[in-house]
């Protein structure tokens, strides 16, 4: 059947419905406080990484929750585990915890090389 | 102290309403309360748990009936005002059936209304099945009818924040200050009704500003799983399984975002009442650019009108909490005690 209508740029925008979220769940799971975030930003805000490459974790945080899982996995190897985020959280995240979760996820899922 | 004397006409059988009555009436002021509906408590009748401490209403309600059991009070349930005029240093206010009641001093409490929903046709309420105000909701708790139109459980809902509240289109360029508060106490609500359901809050700002709102806000996304995504909802369609599509930019990713929803909750804002408005043109009462009445002085004349011997309580002046509209309708009574002392002298 010919398709005719109006339809968001699939390129762009985020398919809730359609994106796995599974690596956000098990870091959930097993780091409570990682729920806790407001996006507040104070991790970027200080990260030594963050200042000197493209690196947010606030960033790598939301698009975990959204399960936009290939941009996270790309992005989340630059951290050095150094902790000064957690340092800063207001929430009390442990935001170091969140990223070895992360990283332990998609290393489980075998497309995780570092 | 002496003894005091005068009669005070409240309008508006509230919250505000109904403490202030309580408390002029136990200091000797002999009060004629009006309500427009034939049961006195307003808004409060249709709210179900009230936050921040998940108590029932009916508990507040209750506390303010007993407030108003009082000989010094003349209730008059089902009753409109239609206006009222000064005679030296009294009033004469008129009812809707004719009758005119002698007052020393005036209280305005004529409370707020709702935000229709509807006027955000984008969000389709009254269009779609399954969009429902926060109001609905709170009705559909305190019924035990918490399901879809077709009788089934949602699994997915969504809450919009700022439904006619901080948005020109509407004419509304204030915050309601409470549909935040209320959108986390819902979403726990929801969560604690329906174990098995997602919530996701569309906000574009949190103001969780009161007492222990902000450690709600932590207890929904911690114990209860909420999902927050900020940006402004911008509409809202049904796709062809007949589930709600909602879109929205996610501002902290800095993309636009498309879910499917089961059933979306509009935080629909306070507005002025319609009974507020049509009062303070007859009885020449200045008003905001929010449309509230505005109070005489921001700081320390909060209760008090641009005409003397009037007086406000509660969200006749903009959006407050239950807690905060007592307290109002306490500095209310102070006020106009001092008045009357003021004027017999």
């Amino acid at each position: 059947m010919e398709k005719f209508g109006f339809a968001l740029s699939k390129a762009r925008v985020i398919d809730f419905d359609a994106n796995d979220r599974t690596i956000a769940g098990y870091i959930l799971e097993r780091e409570p406080s990682f729920g806790a975030c407001i996006e507040c930003g104070g991790c970027s805000a200080t990260c030594t990484t963050g200042s000197f490459t493209e690196f947010s974790l606030r960033e790598i945080h939301i698009l975990l929750k959204r399960g936009e899982n290939e941009q996270a996995r790309k992005k989340i190897r630059k951290c050095m585990l150094c902790g000064k985020c957690s340092l800063v959280c207001p929430r009390g995240v442990n935001t170091r915890n969140v990223v070895f979760l992360a990283r332990q996820a998609f290393q489980k899922k075998e497309d995780y090389a570092v | 102290m002496p003894d005091m004397t005068g009669s005070i006409v409240v309008i508006g059988g509230g919250t505000a309403g109904m403490e202030a009555a309580g408390q002029l009436a136990k200091a000797g002021l002999s009060v004629t309360l009006i309500e427009k509906e034939k049961d006195m408590g307003g808004h409060l009748k249709d709210w179900y748990h009230l936050f921040p401490d998940r108590r029932s209403s009916d508990e507040v309600l209750d506390y303010l009936n007993r407030q108003i059991d009082n000989e010094h009070i003349n209730m008059l349930a089902g009753k409109t005002v239609s206006g009222f005029r000064r005679k030296g240093n009294e009033f004469i206010v008129s009812t809707g059936n004719g009758e005119d009641i002698k007052a020393d001093a005036i209280l305005m409490a004529t409370g707020f209304d709702l935000f229709r929903s509807e006027r955000k046709e984008e969000y389709g309420y009254g269009i779609y099945d399954n969009v429902i105000t926060s109001s609905d909701l709170e009705k559909m708790f305190r019924n035990r009818e918490l399901k879809l139109k077709n009788g089934k459980k949602p699994g997915r809902i969504g809450i919009v924040h700022c439904v006619g509240s901080r948005d020109e289109k509407v004419g509304n360029l204030y915050c309601s200050k409470l549909c935040c508060v209320t959108a986390v106490k819902q979403a726990m609500e929801l969560r604690k009704n329906l174990p098995d359901c997602r919530v996701f809050c569309f906000y574009m700002d949190m103001r969780m500003g009161g007492a222990l709102y902000e450690e709600l806000y932590r207890e929904a996304q911690e114990k209860y799983g909420v999902g927050f995504i900020r940006g402004k909802v911008s509409e809202v369609g049904v796709n062809i399984d007949n589930k709600l599509v909602v879109k929205v930019e996610d501002t902290l990713v800095g993309r636009p975002l498309k879910m499917e929803i089961d059933m979306l909750v509009l935080m629909a804002g306070m507005e002025m009442s319609e009974e507020g408005t049509r009062l303070a043109e007859a009885g020449k009462l200045k008003t905001g650019e929010n449309r509230f009445f505005a109070p005489a002085d921001h700081h320390f004349g909060s209760n008090k009108s641009n005409v003397k011997g009037i007086f406000y309580a509660g969200t006749c002046t903009a959006p407050m909490n239950i807690t905060e509209t007592i307290s109002h309708a306490r500095g209310a009574v102070t006020d106009i005690i001092d008045y009357l002392r003021n004027i017999k002298k």
